[in-house]
């Protein structure tokens, strides 16, 4: 098997492997939250304004994928879904990921301050070095509970939007965050419970291998519980409405009851139906962020008209 | 007879400078409109060197 060592600076690189280090579809989901996240705010921002204060996120979420792929390049050529990533497959060195890495980091941080306010810049500064880090670095090879704090890192971009238009953290941008933060682990723990995940090889713990499956079922219900409460409780914020507590009341009441299930089940009966529940749970989840960001958005786009929040 | 020979390695270069170029230019571009729009947003500023302060001045006809 190639090793990193050996594949490093192989090809010159084009362009795309430079945009593959910033995890394109991770910046996509930091786009679409952050946006509703400015746009939520109570503060609207001229468009251009708004339309840097996302750029420069997007682009500091990517900055962290980048350092994350520098620092773990070793697991990443083990790995059957990362050893494509352009570092273990030799399209780039992991120098240059560490540099391009570095670079945007600062870029970003200085633009969004720039472009919107110096409190959003912190934020933003604190969640790479938070991913890059804390996560990456320190605690992701060390703990079960890497989700859990690698889900912190991917749960800011909503609060730094909100912060980019008003300037300070309000309660509605605490409990966005709380909300991606709770929904990250369940929807992970049930991907590793019908899917052999390769961390085992790679020596990354993950709940499902360290505490055993009974106890991933376990924390799956406990994480929806939280994550329900959060998101009705979001509701009656000033971003609710109606609309959004209609979403979340129907989308938490179908994440429960999936939870519940999965919690009572055993190996045998997941393994008799080919993991059915969970694979729902996960696809479902999936829709479940997607439909409350959506709904927020819709309240906040409908205000002007006299229709969203509980006015 | 052409003396230069195109190779993957000038491809690749060609994609890594295009690419580098159209985001320096779009940079600029979005710096600059950046300026704008906070320059025209800001309100009325005063001068304060070679310029007399609108402020001074009016407490001083007063």
């Amino acid at each position: 098997m190639a090793t990193v060592a050996e594949n490093s600076a192989q090809y010159d690189p084009v362009f795309g492997d430079y945009v593959a280090l910033l995890k394109p579809r991770v910046m996509s989901l930091v786009v679409f939250t952050a946006f509703v996240g400015l746009m939520a705010a109570p503060v609207s921002l001229h468009p251009i304004e708004s339309f840097c204060a996302i750029l420069f996120i997007a682009i500091g979420g990517g900055a962290s994928g980048s350092l994350n792929m520098w620092w773990d390049a070793d697991i990443d050529a083990i790995m059957r879904r990362t050893k494509s990533r352009p570092i273990p497959s030799g399209r780039t060195s992991s120098d240059a990921a560490l540099g391009l890495g570095v670079a945007l980091s600062g870029l970003s941080v200085l633009m969004l301050g720039l472009a919107a306010n110096w409190h959003a810049a912190a934020w933003l500064a604190f969640t790479i070095f938070f991913y890059a880090v804390i996560y990456t670095i320190w605690l992701k090879r060390i703990t079960p509970q890497n989700i859990v704090i690698g889900g912190a890192a991917g749960a800011f971009p909503p609060l730094i939007g909100w912060v980019a238009a008003t300037g300070a953290v309000s309660i509605e941008a605490v409990l966005m965050f709380a909300l991606i933060f709770m929904w990250t682990p369940p929807h992970f723990w049930a991907l590793a419970l019908f899917m052999r995940s390769d961390y085992d090889d790679a020596d990354v713990p993950m709940l499902t291998v360290t505490h055993g499956r009974p106890a991933t079922r376990r924390h799956i219900l406990a994480y929806a519980v939280l994550q329900s409460a959060l998101a009705i409780g979001l509701a009656f914020t000033s971003i609710g409405g109606v609309i959004y507590l209609t979403v979340a009341l129907i989308c938490n009441t179908i994440v429960l009851k999936d939870a519940i299930h999965i919690w009572r089940r055993d190996e045998q009966a997941s393994e008799a139906d080919n993991f059915k529940v969970e694979r729902a749970f996960f696809k479902f989840s999936l829709l479940y962020l997607f439909a409350h960001f959506l709904a927020i958005l819709a309240e906040a786009l409908l205000v002007p008209y006299g229709l969203g929040g509980w006015s | 007879m052409s003396f230069r020979v195109e190779t993957d390695m000038h491809r690749r270069r060609r994609s890594q400078n295009l690419g580098v170029a159209v985001c320096l230019v779009l940079f600029i571009g979005l710096v600059t409109v950046l300026s704008l729009v906070k320059i025209t947003n800001t309100g009325p500023v005063e001068g304060y060197d070679h310029a007399p302060r609108a402020s001074v001045t009016e407490e001083a006809s007063q």
